[in-house]
């Protein structure tokens, strides 16, 4: 089996899903000619031009508005946010209009797009070009939300995105950019549902259930807590936080019986609190101490180094979270 | 401009623009009654010209067009869809005083000419977003009343089953790909229509309606900016009525003439009489003919009037009786009724017309009213598409 980057792979499939449906095209800040700030879109300019992979002004709203009167008329485009911290210069456009439109109209009209870009933090990008996003998005139905951490899900993931008949956001991670991981050859189809979890490593004493770059933290911060403690964490890769896989979820729950749900985004009002506050709904039975939260402490990202890794929930964290849930009830 | 402004700010000062925060009818009463003259027309628009004054009717311009005459018959026809859209509009504004609709609806009683002359213009295939001011253009793109107004009331028989409403108005099978409750949000839309349209080469184009307040949302040069540098198939129909809401907009504007501000962007604009039938005809086709020539997008400033409130319920503490009244001379209705009189047709043919309406409204009043409620399971379907 080859390997790729998560880069590559999210390259691969925009230029597979482009050579096999002409209404798809892609429209964002330098994807052009430059290939992108963070070059996810290499290349595709020379294949398929300037008319299906447009260079816009910095016209976050007028581009996102756009996308969506494309998509309504049956194309079915892809958003580049160099950030994903604009979403909030465009965020009329994805909550009111994107995300609504499908309801508003009765189901006449349908809003196929997709929003892809990176987020989060680890690379000292400061405030606004940091932010974990998947929590605020969770909050408006009408719109789909993924987030894959391995380039075999990238891949997957984003070939179902751009067939979806709703608005999906794609979130890539700045952490996963360089990551490499086994891929089916590229002439190979194939394709990873939405709303669909995986469990990427599995483990007896206590689930964690995460996305996005987490997944390789927790999976890190597994290994150590099985080799320092003899702790054996299951991790449950949710690839999707909308529609949330809780069946996976409550399975892997009744296995371990201990509920980490675990984010980047803010923990006050995250997604990992509807994670929790569900199994508790659904099968509060299957707990034997109460699930808990993890996401990011209510402050800004930070420049320095240090204060940032103090506040992302990251190894160190995740390990001092599984390590205070198991001293106490294991 | 800066005597404007300090006149502005006096004028401000004494009037009661801030009342319209207030529920309190009696309080807003006795306000206007305190300081009847200054508050309704403020003196500053008197200086302004056209495109911004609403003391003047509505009236061609610099960088206008020559209409076209149409044949009588065709005329008739928009005439009757004229007729039709304003008694369907004062329905809707009698369902509202009786209670029985909800949230804000907007009319655009004075405002037909604007929709019946674009419509006409522009082929099937075709796209239109516009505001939630947009009964008019969705009943002159051929959305039936009936539909139309069981929509406004939330009944099952609306065209979105109730969910859309006033505002979000749609029919994709005409055209209408949604009127919008965002100020300035469906203007990009359009132009994605059109860049869609320009990617396919199916020939067709998009035009999109926005009142004059619009203009000042930021997405709107946004989207001028890239229509005019992908010479998009697109039309850019602003329906200026010199009220933003409450204010009139020569209290917050700094440019004068709306159809100037595509200029900057090398855009080709004009401003027209948005009330004659047969100028907005000429200007859309005109602006049609480029689009699909592959020139570019169009900025059409229409001038216009709205003769009734911003949206039902309006108190219209900010203009006076006399003001309206003024306007009602010009008004899309009498000027085409004027014309169809100087151009040999009978008053009876009018009458007649008029009174098929009639009949055609009851129906569609009698059919609205008894549309059912939408099933409660409603509420949980159309979240997403299959
Ligand atoms: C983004 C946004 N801001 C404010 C409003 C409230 N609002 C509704 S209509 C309106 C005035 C718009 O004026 P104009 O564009 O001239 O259109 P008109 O109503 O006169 O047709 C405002 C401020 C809104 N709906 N959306
Ligand atoms: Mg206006």
């Amino acid at each position: 089996m080859r390997k790729t980057t998560y880069i590559q792979a999210i390259n691969e499939a925009m230029k597979d899903e482009m050579r096999r449906d002409e209404s798809v095209f892609l429209i964002g800040e330098d994807i052009g000619h430059y290939g992108g700030l963070f070059r996810v879109t290499r290349n595709l300019f020379d294949e398929f031009g300037a008319e299906r992979v447009i260079d816009t002004p910095i016209s976050e709203q007028g581009f996102m508005g756009m996308a969506v009167g494309a998509a309504l008329v049956g194309m079915r485009p892809i958003v580049e946010l160099m950030y994903m911290d604009f979403f909030l210069v465009c965020g009329d456009q994805i909550f009111n209009q994107a995300a609504r439109y499908h309801y508003m109209s009765g189901g006449l009209l349908n809003v196929p797009l997709v929003i892809r870009g990176q987020q989060g933090g680890g690379k000292s990008y400061g405030s606004q070009h940091s932010v974990a996003v998947e929590s605020v998005f969770a909050q408006y139905p009408g719109i789909k939300v993924v987030a894959p951490a391995t380039p075999y899900d990238a891949k997957g993931l984003l070939i179902s995105a751009i067939r979806d008949n709703n608005p999906v956001l794609f979130l890539e991670h700045k952490m996963l950019y360089f990551t490499r991981g086994e891929m089916p050859d590229a002439t190979e189809e194939y394709t990873v549902p939405i709303g669909k979890a995986d469990v990427k490593r599995q483990g007896k004493d206590l689930t964690i259930v995460t996305s996005s770059y987490c997944v390789l933290e927790a999976l890190d911060a597994a290994e150590e807590l099985a080799e320092e403690f003899g702790i054996d964490v299951e991790v449950v890769d949710l690839r999707t936080i909308v529609p949330l896989d809780m069946e996976t979820v409550l399975e892997s729950v009744q296995k371990t019986g201990h509920l980490l749900a675990l984010h980047e985004s803010q923990a006050n009002c995250g997604i990992g609190a509807e994670i929790v506050a569900r199994v508790y709904e659904e099968a509060p039975h299957l707990l034997k101490s109460p699930g808990r939260r993890l996401g990011m402490a209510p402050a800004s990202v930070p420049v320095s180094k240090p204060l940032e890794m103090e506040l992302l929930p990251w190894k160190k964290n995740i390990k001092a979270a599984v390590l205070d849930m198991m001293r106490e009830y294991a | 401009m800066t005597t404007t402004l300090v006149s502005d700010e006096i004028t401000h000062n004494k009037t009661n623009d801030k009342v319209t925060d207030n529920t309190d009818k009696k309080a807003i009463d006795d306000m206007v009654n305190d300081q009847p003259d200054e508050n309704a027309a403020p003196s500053d628009t008197q200086e302004q010209n056209a495109s911004l004054n609403a003391s003047t009717p509505s009236s061609a311009a610099i960088d206008s067009v020559t209409p076209i005459q149409l044949p009588n018959e065709q005329l008739l026809t928009m005439y009757r869809t004229m007729f039709l859209i304003r008694r369907t509009e004062e329905m809707l504004l009698e369902l509202a005083e009786s209670g029985q609709i909800g949230g804000a609806m907007h009319t655009a009683i004075g405002h037909e000419a604007n929709a019946i002359g674009a419509a006409a213009a522009l082929r099937k295939g075709d796209y239109l977003t516009g505001t939630y001011r947009g009964h008019h253009h969705a009943i002159a793109w051929g959305v039936d009343p009936g539909q139309a107004i069981a929509e406004v009331l939330g009944r099952a028989g609306g065209f979105a089953k109730g969910k859309g409403g006033s505002m979000h108005f749609y029919a994709p099978e005409h055209g209408v790909m949604g009127t919008n409750g965002i100020v300035g949000a469906q203007v990009p839309h359009a132009a994605g229509m059109a860049l869609a349209s320009k990617l396919r080469k199916d020939g067709h184009v998009a035009i999109t309606f926005f009142g004059d307040g619009a203009n000042y949302q930021g997405l709107m040069h946004e989207t001028f900016n890239m229509a005019q540098k992908w010479k998009l198939p697109l039309i850019f129909y602003c329906e200026n009525n010199r009220y933003s809401e409450m204010t009139p907009i020569s209290r917050t504007s700094s440019v004068n003439e709306l159809y100037l501000f595509v200029r900057g962007y090398g855009m080709k604009s004009v401003q027209i009489d948005g009330n004659d039938v047969e100028t907005v005809y000429t200007a859309v086709s005109e602006a049609a003919e480029r689009a699909r020539a592959g020139e570019g997008p169009t900025y059409i400033e229409g001038i216009t009037y709205r003769l009734a409130g911003h949206m039902a319920n309006d108190l219209e503490t900010y203009r006076t009786a006399e003001e309206v009244d003024m306007q009602r001379s010009h008004e899309p209705l009498v000027v085409l009724r004027n014309k169809l009189l100087a151009r040999d047709v009978s008053q009876e043919q009018i009458d007649e017309i008029e009174a098929s309406v009639e009949e055609e409204i009851r129906a569609a009043v009698e059919f609205a009213e008894n549309s059912p409620w939408p099933a409660l399971g409603e509420a949980y379907t159309d979240v997403y598409a299959l």
